[in-house]
């Protein structure tokens, strides 16, 4: 911005033309300066000070019996009682006492606070006038000229090795809190590719913990499973679960649009990863008569019988499926591992 | 009291009232006279909107004092255990300690429940508060200097408690928040390059991990808070320093502020205010239930519920996420993940824009006198609109990020409602511009009115020939004064391109730039001029012949 | 349950299933007509399926077909059990009002005689899951932790962490299951209505649908406690973010415009 470029034609001319609250005879807009004070009530009856006086006593005494009203509930009521209160419904004893016994204890401290200020303190408006922030040129020349003096004084304008090499120390050690951060987690490496699914691993009931059977999955139902092995217990549990999630759904054959899908069903049982491409909420709003299963978190429309492509919201592509068959048992079992990364895509995925 | 200032206080040692004596004592050692001096009678203008950062300031103590509380129960620990306490419906349940430590101070805790309640209310109205407080400053024109670094500070106070906000939501680490809790991993694996390392770092692992309840929990009890309390205290040192402003009246100048002093109504008031603000939060607390976690149970990465969103806060970038259609590019065996980025980004502008707006403002006016009275949002027509404009925005995309909710209570459809979010966007803030800066100009015209011709008074009165006119009543000198005192920017205008010695000089294109918005802003149409005296005194003469 | 599930498509299966409805509809429709003896039961059970019969020519044919094949407004019903119809014209679904996204819950037209008697001649028409009895769903024995642990699995996403609804696409909805009574909630679980996939008892079984069940009744009925104070809806953050703004920051604000207002002058009368 050069000062050029600030020529202050286009502002108005005087900032503060009413400044000294003179009415000009020419001027009918002109500042009459602040109003006179007008007396309220209490000013001028002792009486209605008397009522203030005392409505502000009144509601500090509110407050101290609602303190000892809030020591009496603490003690009185269990923490498990629970009552009915109208329009409220049932709720905790101690919750809704505690919290209104304070409510009331903080509300009569600033209302009687507040109202006294209000009727007792003088309301006689002051005006303060205000200064300039900006400092006056010599004290500007002084404290430029100050700054001058030490700088000389420090030699650093001379000295350049001095100069430099702090300046290449300061901006290094900072390096070092850098790199002890290295140790906050592990590499990507691969991780987010893998999930504990692999050939021959069973699909197991995540409700019942049962390895699944074709003929348990009904066309219209919708099933959650596991691979086998994953128990709740396990340690890793959550990151596994979070990767292997997955929904299993019948369609019937016929129903499939995509041919790969097709494939990698077993008698029109397919199964997709439950984990959203979009950002990884667990999707499993499914619909039966449509296909379509809908994410909680933000909208995604996959369509189960065309390959899981997305058909509305923000997801990017379609739902891993996983290739599964039947093992010699009759159990359903997983082919292979997810050929693609499951949840939410990333830089590295390609 | 007169009689004891006017000896030396040696002498006087032992005489002088024992508050006084105090006073001294660390009147020697603080030099707290000097202090009080400029401060005591300092002077504060009274009005219901100045107050708005006071709810924030307290709300955020309210914060702190119930944090602390709850500090001393919680476990920040993600630790698998089975439930075992008093909650029924969660007996045996495998949980974290966070979750389960988060069920004890709900009920096993005397009162816990009410604390926990009251810190998540205040926080809720705390960022309420600084939304409000920020949109009063903004179209009352008070961000103006000297207060533009105030401005900011405040700025980034909100940006802080929206995060401090999200890290506290996430400690419970309950099924909700945990979702919320997927959702930013996600977004973070979006971020080209480095995402999947930044979430490897953050999460110690893959998601959900064992530390991260861990790790929000220092950022949500330490970092943040205290980087918060740092700039609170810096933010009301400004206001101090810099003194209130005012809104225009009679008496109230560019040069003095009028109101009532600190000592001793300002000390009742803004007192007696933060025991108001703690009251209505506890009564809050008390009769409404706040993220009833027991009823939404512990975080599993497998498992969610319907109508998943974050606090409202962060409503809006929910709403980005949720509307964005799913672009995504592969390129050279890479991911560009643009339909979750892009929100991304577009959250980090909207929020950036409100940030730099004082420093665009005053650029384009090159106004570099302090202001201290207010504007009337109508006297800055193109100011007032774009903030409307932002705020419709900010409003749209907070309806996207409940779009669930909306569809299931107004029996809308959930795909008409992001595609009306997603036109919105870009269409509602035009519109909401355009109202808006006509509304302005309406109510200065009705401005200019009311000087020259004074008010309505609604008697009617029949002429001797029969015709009915309404009286108007003139208005006060301090009315005229009120409605007259704005100023009004003339566009700047490209100077002359060739100097006296007839050398011409090139024009920069940001100066070109400056003159084009300065057009937007002030040019032909943006105001209505306000009435001059002249024009005043003629009408009055005119009424003199009825 | 398990080998009974595995024998599912055996030829045979569907008139032991047949059997068994017929046998439990009866039971059924013994409660309301008492009658002693089994000749009596079966007598009252081909009448049943004969009023029944009756009933749906009246008013589900026009939709599903004369003989329950279906037809283009309306799905077949062979094969959907007794549950289902229970379910369906129990909550006031059907018959249907107007086309639309789905049906909504609405108000029920017909007696319960009417309904077994309408729920007979279906199952009549092919094996499907039967009406459940106050056995199968009451909380009696059940385990709610297990049932919440369920629930967040398997219903959560669509009907909400205690079933306060929640949207689907186009204008669908997974509706509201506050006043739901037990036994439609099981018998949705059974057959899965309209869009909800179902959860035959092979991926659901007997004892977890009541484990869910009784969740449900704890934690979103009129017997359910709220601890905290007004649940404001159970919806979560979108209700909590508009209160936090209306009532407090709302409250705030009217207090701050009283602590800021002028005190009122003696003068002016």
């Amino acid at each position: 911005m050069s000062s050029q470029e600030n020529s202050e034609e286009n502002l108005p001319t005087k900032q503060d033309s009413a400044h000294g609250a003179v009415a000009v005879a020419d001027n009918p807009f002109a500042d009459p300066g602040l109003p006179p004070h007008e007396a309220r009530q209490q000013d001028l009856d002792d009486r209605t000070a008397k009522r203030s006086e005392r409505t502000v006593a009144l509601l500090f005494t509110v407050s101290m019996l609602a303190t000892i009203g809030f020591i009496a509930c603490f003690v009185i009521f269990p923490i498990e009682k629970i009552v009915y209160i109208w329009p409220i419904g049932k709720v905790s004893a101690l919750n809704f006492s505690l919290g209104l016994t304070l409510a009331v204890a903080l509300f009569c401290i600033g209302a009687g606070a507040v109202h006294w200020a209000r009727t007792l303190m003088s309301d006689v408006e002051i005006a303060d006038d205000r200064h300039p922030i900006s400092a006056e040129p010599e004290v500007k020349a002084k404290v430029l000229n100050d700054f001058k003096q030490g700088a000389e004084d420090s030699v650093l304008g001379r000295r350049k090795l001095i100069r430099n090499t702090m300046f290449g120390a300061l901006a290094m050690v900072p390096l070092s809190g850098i790199v002890l951060l290295r140790d906050l987690g592990p590499l990507p490496e691969d991780k987010l590719r893998h999930t504990l699914w692999g050939k021959g691993k069973a699909l197991v009931n995540m409700n019942t913990g049962e390895p699944l059977r074709p003929e348990d999955i009904a066309v219209g139902s919708l099933t959650f499973a596991k691979p086998e092995g994953l128990e709740e217990h396990d340690h890793g549990f959550m990151n596994e679960i979070a990767k292997a999630a997955l929904m299993i759904v019948r369609l019937q054959p016929e129903d499939i649009k995509d041919k790969r899908e097709l494939d990698w069903s077993h008698e029109g049982i397919v199964a997709f990863s439950k984990i959203c491409t979009h950002v990884g909420c667990p999707i499993s709003l499914y619909e039966q008569q449509t296909h379509h299963a809908l994410c909680p978190c933000h909208q995604s429309t996959f369509d189960l019988s065309d390959g899981a492509r997305v058909i509305f919201g923000p997801a990017g592509h379609a739902l891993p499926q996983l290739h599964i068959g039947v093992n010699d048992e009759g159990y359903l079992e997983a082919l292979g591992d997810f050929d693609e990364p499951v949840g939410p895509a990333f830089w590295e995925r390609g | 009291m007169s009689n004891t200032t006017t000896a030396p206080a040696d002498e006087q040692r032992g005489k002088a009232p024992a508050g006084e004596r105090v006073a001294d004592w660390a009147d020697g050692r603080l030099g707290i006279y000097s202090l009080a001096k400029a401060n005591l009678r300092k002077v504060f203008p009274d009005h219901w909107s100045f107050m708005l950062g006071e709810i924030c300031l307290y709300s955020f103590i309210i914060i702190i004092l119930t944090g602390v509380y709850l500090t001393l129960f919680f476990h920040p620990s993600m630790n698998e255990v089975e439930y075992h306490g008093v909650y029924a419906p969660m007996q045996g349940v495998l949980m974290s300690e966070a979750y389960a430590s988060t069920l004890d101070i709900s009920f096993e805790v005397r009162g816990g429940l009410l604390i926990r309640q009251i810190h998540h209310w205040a926080a809720l109205i705390f960022l309420a508060g600084m939304f409000v407080h920020m949109m009063r400053v903004f179209f009352t024109g008070a961000f103006r200097k000297p207060r533009e670094i105030n401005w900011l500070f405040g700025f980034l106070l909100f940006v802080l408690g929206m995060f401090t906000g999200f890290t506290g939501y996430s400690l419970p680490d309950d099924l909700l928040s945990g979702t919320g809790v997927r959702f930013t991993q996600g977004a973070i694996l979006s971020v080209p390059i480095v995402g999947t390392y930044i979430s490897m770092f953050l999460f110690g692992g893959e998601f959900p991990g064992t530390d991260f309840v861990a790790r929000f929990y220092s950022i949500h009890i330490l970092l943040l808070p205290g980087i918060m309390l740092g700039l609170v205290v810096a933010h009301l040192i400004l206001v101090f320093y810099h003194k209130h402003t005012q809104f225009p009246g009679p008496g109230r100048t560019e040069k003095n502020v009028v109101g009532m002093p600190l000592m001793p109504v300002y000390m009742a008031k803004a007192g007696g205010f933060f025991f108001l603000v703690f009251g209505v939060i506890a009564a809050v607390a008390a009769i409404a239930t706040i993220n009833p976690i027991w009823t939404i149970g512990p975080y599993r990465p497998d498992m969610v519920g319907t109508g998943a969103q974050p606090d409202w806060y962060m409503g809006f970038a929910e709403g980005l996420v949720r509307v964005m259609p799913g672009w995504e590019i592969n390129l050279w065996g890479h991911t560009l993940v643009l339909g979750v980025f892009i929100p991304l980004v577009v959250f980090g502008l909207v929020l950036g824009a409100m940030a730099v707006y004082p420093f665009i403002e005053s650029w384009i006016t090159g106004d570099k006198r302090e202001h201290h009275l207010l504007d009337r949002p109508r006297n800055a027509p193109t100011r007032t609109a774009l903030g409307v404009a932002w705020i419709t925005m900010y409003m749209i995309t907070l309806v996207g990020g409940g779009n669930d909710l909306w569809a299931t209570h107004f029996h809308l459809s959930i795909n008409a409602i992001t595609w009306f979010v997603r036109i919105g966007f870009f269409a509602g803030p035009v519109i909401a511009f355009i109202v808006t800066k006509r509304i302005c100009l309406g109510l200065q015209r009705r401005d200019a009115e009311k000087v020259l011709h004074g008010r309505e008074s609604g008697i009617i009165k029949r002429l001797p020939h029969g015709e009915f006119i309404e009286v108007h009543e003139p208005l006060s000198q301090e009315q005229l004064h009120t409605l007259t005192q704005h100023e009004q920017y003339k566009p700047v205008e490209i100077g002359p391109t060739v100097d006296e010695n007839g050398v011409e000089r090139k024009v920069k294109g940001g100066e070109k730039l400056r003159a084009k918005l300065s057009q937007a802003y002030f040019g032909e149409g943006t105001q209505i001029p306000k009435p001059t005296a002249e024009e005043y005194k003629e009408i009055q003469e005119g009424h003199g012949h009825h | 349950m398990k080998k009974l599930s595995a024998r599912r498509r055996h030829p045979l299966a569907a008139f032991v299933v047949l059997l068994l409805a017929l046998a439990a509809t009866g039971g059924l429709y013994t409660a309301f007509a008492p009658a002693d003896k089994a000749q009596a039961e079966e007598t009252a059970q081909s009448l049943a399926i004969e009023e029944g019969k009756k009933l749906y020519a009246v008013g589900c044919s026009s939709c599903h077909g004369t003989g329950g094949q279906g037809s283009s407004d309306g799905p077949s019903l062979v094969g959907v059990g007794s549950a289902a119809v229970d379910f369906q014209v129990g909550t006031g679904r059907m018959p249907l009002q107007q086309p639309g996204a789905q049906a909504p819950r609405k108000k029920v037209i017909y007696t319960q005689a009417e309904i077994d008697q309408m729920a007979a001649y279906i199952a009549s028409l092919g094996a499907g899951p039967t009406t459940p009895t106050a056995k199968q769903y009451s909380p009696e024995g059940a385990d709610i932790a297990n049932g919440g642990t369920l629930f967040r699995n398997n219903c959560a996403q669509c009907h909400n962490f205690t079933g306060e609804g929640g949207a689907l696409t186009n204008g669908k909805y997974a509706p509201d299951l506050t006043d739901v009574s037990p036994k439609h909630i099981y018998e949705a679980m059974q057959t899965g209505p309209q869009n909800m996939p179902s959860f035959p008892d092979t991926v659901l079984p007997e004892q977890e649908k009541k484990d869910v069940v009784a969740y449900l009744q704890t934690v979103n009925s009129d017997k359910s406690e709220n601890p905290g104070g007004l649940k404001l809806g159970g919806i979560g953050p979108v209700a909590e973010g508009l209160f936090a703004w209306i009532f407090g920051l709302g409250t705030l604000i009217a207090v701050a415009i009283w602590v800021a207002a002028r005190t009122a002058k003696a003068k002016k009368s």
